[in-house]
């Protein structure tokens, strides 16, 4: 259990600093490639939760698909110009006032008990692919089969947004 | 846990409106020379699957739920799914001549407006909270493509881009509070919720978050203020029938999911959620009528009408009655048909070459005389003048929060009602008042009249008779 | 459970200690001679010109992009309906499940197909 927690802390720290990364590189190839450590990270704390399909699901689509589609939209974007410019003029005290409250009301809400009475899955148990297939495949039928249709819905719309620009 | 033919026939109506838009979809590179077959073709899909959910809804299938307790077949489904027909079948009809005019004659117009459909449709129907995440993904996303459907104008393409960030951004907290729900209760089903809910144990603080996250992932659908950055620009950068199905369509479908979820799942909790409703409303209502004054763009203006007409809606859900329900469904289907009339409107003035400027409607009562009636009876529906249908549904609206004692509440939606007929008054007052710039020779396509006066008709007939409309949302709320 | 994942977290362990090493040790032996020319791309010793000098690609990629995460989201889903497949009760059910949910998605690859969203150029 020692070891799984000194893991655990590794995996976070190093998820966390990723993030930090993410935001303070100039170069957005930089950041992607450290949101790619964080992400691994992640995955890595999925294992941890005991649910390796979380894990694949977190390498497949974000490290895999959605990183790809940030190193495109790198690509199509002006680097020179975007690495350069900062944020106009904002105001940045908001920022300095509210992610402070975010943060407190958070650890209120980890450390209010909030999740006490919750029955804790058994030590140890694993959520495997198959409990999430069946799952999947008869009490959340309906939304699985509507997620398709979202999907084409979502792949029409990315075709017209880029048609004309370049036919 | 298997399921039966039942459950596939008591989702009839999705699946045909699915098969159709796949056909239309795959068909596509042919049908291309005669565009506007894929639009008559969705109009009588729609009709088919109008019929589909009356046959289902007066067989044996009524009252039942499918796929596993994840879809439900009630009348309150029922009524609200025959306002996303009408809504979409008369906006689908004055898209025809808008959409030759504005150079973006694609199948594929239709064909998104037929998914966004069934996302509402599912979204009626849906009693658990993962239904209702993908149901109202899959409303919005071809909403968002739609609002910029006029790639060659910045500002279609300035709105769509603001509404697609602001709702990825909102329907990321949506379900941010959906998983904080599903922690502390265990379960996704609404009734499985208000059961979970009433054991005291549950409320702890993560609770309050997960419901001003939810309020906050639903508020932005129905753009209530402080949620409501994106729609002006949206509204006012969309091709105009697009803005009347955002502002109708999905504010429906928002509002039927939304009373859905708080009336039967979050229910055990009202006094929480209450307040933030409350105040959503009145900075909805207040800001709405205000901002709307000073707009010279009739769009824009509507828009932030539309923005205070969702703070009179959420009246009857902070009610929390079955009659604040009901008048909730009235004040709906009323809105859906007057709002539409009013941008079927500003489509006939734009197809005659017309900017959307308060300025065209300058002398309409000399020039058009008709035209400039039925626009003034809409907006009299708008501000919510009797005898007109927009009358009674604040009427309802109104007595639902009377009966629940809330006096100070009521009165300032009075209040702000009578500074919203200002604004809807100066249009009239300029179409009557001014003199017009010159001869105006309207052509006045066919469809887009027939939806004109079908509007105008109809809240009329609301008006003077809303026994008949009432009675059926009396029905259907009672369920809830 | 756990402790069959331990291979996996030493073989990434391992490749990124080497991967780190090798570029610090060679940072140590190499030569350290900067100038602006190396930083320009290389094309046959002809000075680049066109788009891709300013940075600007075909937002074709970024269509081609989108359809792979919209692809990949799909086959995710056929990792969890593999492993159930082999249970009785419910395999024929899951098969026609998952072969109406794929034939849904191919309908959006025909219509990218017959839209040309396919096509290079």
């Amino acid at each position: 259990m020692i070891l799984e927690r000194l893991f655990f802390i590794l995996f976070a720290v190093v998820a966390i600093a990723a993030a930090g990364g993410v935001v303070c590189f100039k170069n957005p190839v930089h950041s992607a490639f450290s949101l790619i450590v964080c992400l691994l990270q992640v995955a890595a704390i999925f294992v941890l939760l005991r649910s390796p399909f979380l894990a694949v699901v977190q390498i497949f689509i974000y490290v895999g698909a959605v990183m790809v589609l940030f190193l495109f939209v790198v690509l199509v974007l002006d680097i020179k110009k975007a690495s350069l410019e900062t944020f106009p003029g904002l105001k940045r005290w908001p920022v300095y006032v509210i992610l402070p409250v975010m943060a407190i009301e958070f650890l209120i809400v980890i450390f209010g008990k909030s999740f006490a009475h919750m029955q804790m899955a058994e030590a140890g148990a694993e959520t495997t692919v198959e409990v999430i297939g069946l799952a999947l495949f008869t009490h959340y039928l309906l939304p699985f089969e509507i997620i398709s249709v979202l999907l084409l819905a979502a792949m029409v719309g990315a075709i017209i947004m880029a048609k004309k620009r370049w036919n | 846990m298997i399921f039966s033919l039942l459950d596939v026939l008591a989702l009839l109506p999705e699946l045909i409106l699915v098969a159709v838009a796949c056909i239309l979809l795959v068909l596509d590179p042919l049908i291309k020379k005669c565009s506007g077959l894929a639009g008559v073709i969705s109009v009588v899909t729609i009709i088919a699957a109008a019929i589909a959910t009356y046959c289902i809804a007066s067989g044996d299938l009524a009252g039942g739920s499918f796929f596993a307790d994840m879809h439900k077949i009630d009348l309150y489904s029922v009524f609200f799914k025959m306002i996303f027909y009408v809504a979409t079948v008369l906006v689908m009809l004055m898209s025809f001549q808008y959409v030759k005019t504005k150079d973006i004659n694609m199948s594929e117009y239709y064909i998104l407006m037929l998914f966004s459909l069934t996302g509402m449709m599912i979204l009626a129907s849906a009693v658990d909270l993962l239904t209702i995440y993908v149901g109202l993904e899959l409303m919005s996303i071809p909403v968002y493509v739609l609002a910029g459907f006029k790639q060659s104008s910045r500002k279609s393409n300035e709105g769509a881009m603001k509404y697609i960030i602001l709702g990825a951004f909102s329907s990321g907290i949506l379900l941010y509070g959906i998983s904080f729900i599903y922690g502390l209760t265990g379960t996704t089903d609404l009734a499985g919720i208000a059961v979970a809910l009433k054991d005291p144990v549950t409320s702890v603080p993560a609770l309050s978050i997960a419901i001003v996250m939810l309020v906050a992932g639903f508020a932005f659908k129905i753009a209530g203020v402080p949620f409501h950055m994106w729609a002006p620009d949206a509204y006012e950068g969309a091709p105009t029938p697009i803005t009347a199905f955002m502002s109708v369509g999905v504010k429906a479908a928002s509002f039927a999911v939304m009373v859905r979820v708080f009336m039967v799942g979050l229910e055990p909790l009202y006094d929480q959620w209450v307040i933030i409703l409350i105040v959503i409303s009145v900075l909805s209502m207040g800001y709405g009528n205000l901002v709307a004054i000073s707009q010279k763009s009739i769009k824009r203006m509507l828009a932030y009408s539309s923005i205070a007409h969702a703070g009179y809606a959420l009246l009857g859900l902070i009610a929390g009655t079955a009659e604040g329900v009901s008048s909730v469904l009235f004040y709906m289907a009323v809105y859906a048909v007057m709002n539409i009339g009013a941008f079927a409107i500003i489509i006939l003035l734009s197809v005659n070459g017309r900017i959307d400027q308060l300025d065209s409607y300058r002398g309409l009562g000399k020039t058009n005389k008709l035209v400039a009636l039925l626009m003034m009876i809409l907006l009299f529906s708008l501000a919510g003048i009797p005898p007109m249908a927009g009358f009674m549904g604040k009427f309802y609206v109104f007595k639902a929060l009377l009966s629940q004692g809330m006096v100070p509440l009521a009165i300032f939606a009075v209040l702000m009602s009578s500074v919203a007929a200002y604004f809807y008054i100066r249009v009239i007052m300029v179409m009557y008042m001014k003199e017009p710039d010159g001869e105006f020779k309207m052509f006045k396509p066919a469809c887009l009249y027939f939806v004109i006066l079908l509007t105008v008709v109809v809240t009329i007939w609301h008006g003077v008779y809303p026994t008949l409309l009432i009675d059926l949302a009396r029905l259907a709320s009672s369920i809830i | 459970m756990l402790l069959t994942y331990v291979p996996v977290l030493f073989m990434t362990g391992f490749i990124t200690v080497v991967a780190i090493g090798v570029l610090f040790v060679s940072s140590l032996v190499r030569p350290k001679n900067p100038y602006a020319e190396k930083l320009t791309s290389w094309e046959c010793g002809i000075e680049s010109k066109g788009e891709s000098n300013t940075g600007h690609y075909k937002v074709h990629f970024f269509v081609i992009a989108i359809l792979f995460i919209l692809f990949d989201v799909e086959t995710l889903f056929l990792f969890p309906w593999a492993v159930i497949l082999g249970d009785p009760t419910i395999a024929t059910l899951a098969f026609i499940e998952m072969f109406v949910f794929i034939g849904i998605l191919s309908v959006g690859l025909v219509y990218a197909w017959g839209k040309g969203a396919l096509d290079w150029l």
